[in-house]
């Protein structure tokens, strides 16, 4: 479920106006942007910019990257974009680091349903005239290219059919690559970049059952090779994509500085799908709530605007 | 008894691409039996002589002759589908029937428009209940099923700006491929795959070109030999001598049941093309037969298309 809290009645018109007096003149009114733009839904950040577009002649985009500066306004750029053109500036910024952050393509292409997924290819075309399978394999390599090449171009089955017998044997595939850690490549990126995700879940319970233990524990421990680094999100996010969501939450948070970029993207793509769950099982695992541990932190704006999109009552 | 020129006309009615439904009303409505029996006596195509004093159908002909009537009504099915369905189940086909037929998977991944290869891709799903890609690495076990679903899951960018300086590097490193490594480890080669199925098409056709300037010989002709990689090849790069050779091939002496499908697929599915491109069936009518010629030949006439 969504924690976004969104109000009965809104006037994109007022909303727009209220931006340009927050940003006209010495200084910016960051509450009044906060307390405008984490109130609303993608449909109507849309039409707010819109509006003013209209009104002003300007890219209200624009306008705020020039008002705003540091982690707030990386987030409020995030936040703003229509979801599939967010995940594409994702992607790509993952994609162009010197190191490129595997796992954010793996979250984006593994956690998306087949159609977001697509949106975002189209998305990601209109922004880079580039496809996003081209930028990911010019800057992979080997069998992690070709696993991450796969599961970016993936265009899964939505339905709810599973075959049990295709999920036992391709359990045995699975517990075999993760027993010997001699890991048949291409079946594994064959299993999972193309099966719908209810036969992935199904295939995930079955090794469960028959195994006494869920795939993800067996793949724990060992930072290992590249490609085993990829495997793990990968798995982690077709498996339960809230846990994954409430790991990575947890990592941020945890390490000595913050880890703003992964924070902000988590709870800024999650806001309006499922951060309360996550928010659940972040209490469940830690003891205290995510708002809390949060605003611990992070400080000022970026603060207060992640509270925002958390829930949080002004 | 029948004219020589009658039994000759019954079996020309039958010798081409599609059945003479005319000749055929005409012939055997104005036959009697006595007529019908010296027809059959000479035709030697399709019935032979039975040890117990009749003339019996050949079944071996008469199911080749189940094709050629089939003809017609496969041409308005291609036609009438949408094309998102109509390429799946062509996809769907090719996969059940094997290797021979793989190069059409090729030819709906790599000359179809992006969106048009997404289409197919959503109506398989709900065709087939599942992805095209599911299936084929289900159902093909060969070396070809890498490239088959990296073409079929690529959604390649369509449009100009073109980096002259990577497709030509991209050039030398399929030049490479070919020439310096093994050529029949090709299907296993990463690289030569990630460029072929996910760079543009505008940025392929500008690689073809760097490669025929660099290597006094162009890329298809590299490939000669190597099937399917050739095809793909040539559907990016080169589609009109890719779908001339199909059209071509089919009209052939030895054609196969194959080939000759591949004249209604072509025809059908390219026909704005092939029209635009001003295509002038002379190396084909002349073996096309009936209803269908009718079809076939009206698909291409240059008149307005409504």
């Amino acid at each position: 479920m969504a924690t976004i809290d969104v109000p009965e009645q809104v006037s994109v018109l007022a909303d727009a106006e209220a931006l340009r007096k927050a940003c006209k003149g010495w200084g910016t009114d960051e509450k009044a942007i906060i307390s405008v733009l984490g109130h609303r839904n993608a449909v109507q950040r849309k039409q707010i910019r819109l509006a003013y577009e209209d009104l002003y002649q300007e890219d209200l985009i624009k306008r705020l990257e020039s008002e705003l500066s540091g982690d707030f306004e990386k987030a409020v750029y995030r936040w703003i974009l229509d979801p599939a053109d967010r995940d594409a500036v994702l992607a790509n910024v993952a994609i162009k680091k010197l190191s490129p952050d595997h796992h954010v393509i793996v979250e984006i292409s593994c956690t998306r349903s087949p159609e977001e997924l697509l949106a975002v290819r189209r998305a990601y075309q209109a922004r880079y005239k580039h496809s996003l399978e081209e930028d990911v394999a010019a800057h992979t390599k080997g069998d992690t290219r070709k696993l991450l090449v796969a599961l970016v171009s993936a265009f899964r089955y939505d339905g709810e059919e599973i075959n049990t017998r295709v999920a036992n044997s391709e359990v045995k595939i699975l517990h075999e690559a993760v027993k010997d850690k001699e890991f048949n490549h291409e079946e594994i990126i064959r299993i999972l970049s193309t099966r719908s995700k209810m036969q992935l879940m199904a295939t995930f319970n079955r090794y469960r059952d028959d195994h006494g233990t869920t795939i993800t524990k067996n793949l724990e421990g060992d930072s290992g090779d590249e490609f085993l680094k990829t495997l793990r999100p990968t798995i982690r996010c077709l498996n339960d994509p809230k846990k994954y969501f409430e790991k990575v939450l947890r990592n941020s948070i945890r390490r000595v500085g913050t880890d703003e970029d992964a924070l902000t993207r988590v709870i800024v793509t999650r806001a309006e799908k499922d951060l309360k769950d996550v928010k659940e099982l972040y209490y469940k695992r830690n003891s205290v709530p995510l708002d809390q541990a949060v605003a611990k932190d992070t400080t000022g704006d970026y603060k207060a605007l992640l509270l925002t999109l958390l829930g949080k009552e002004d | 008894m029948a004219l020589p020129v009658d039994i000759e006309a019954l079996d020309k009615a039958f010798s081409g691409i599609g059945v003479d439904e005319k000749s055929l009303i005409s012939i055997l409505t104005n036959s009697n039996e006595e007529h019908k029996k010296s027809l059959r006596k000479g035709s030697s195509k399709l019935f032979i002589e039975d040890a117990k004093g009749f003339e019996r159908s050949d079944q071996f002909s008469i199911k080749i002759l189940k094709h050629q009537f089939k003809r017609f009504r496969d041409a308005v099915m291609l036609s009438v589908l949408h094309p998102w369905e109509r390429d799946a189940r062509l996809i769907e086909k090719a996969i059940r029937k094997g290797p021979k037929h793989y190069n059409v998977i090729v030819e709906m991944a790599c000359t179809r428009s992006s969106d048009q290869l997404l289409g197919a891709r959503k109506a398989y799903h709900s065709l087939f209940h599942h992805s095209i890609e599911e299936h084929l690495v289900t159902h093909i076990k060969g070396r070809e099923r890498k490239l088959l679903v990296a073409l079929v899951s690529a959604y390649r960018f369509d449009g100009p700006g073109v980096n002259e300086d990577v497709a030509k590097s991209e050039a030398q490193i399929l030049y490479e491929a070919i020439n310096n490594g093994e050529k029949n480890k090709l299907l296993d080669h990463e690289d030569a795959i990630m460029i072929l199925a996910t760079r543009s098409k505008q940025h392929l056709q500008a690689l073809y070109q760097h490669y025929n300037q660099s290597y006094d010989k162009t890329l298809a002709q590299d490939l000669e030999g190597e099937g399917i990689l050739k095809d793909t090849v040539e559907c990016l790069c080169t589609p009109q001598t890719y779908f001339t050779r199909v059209l071509e091939a089919a009209v052939k002496e030895d054609a196969d049941e194959e080939s000759k499908r591949a004249l209604t697929r072509v025809i059908v599915t390219q026909k704005e093309q092939l029209v635009k491109e001003g295509f002038v069936p002379n190396k084909i009518q002349d073996i096309l037969l009936g209803l269908y010629k009718d079809f076939m030949l009206a698909s291409i006439a240059s008149g307005d298309i409504k």
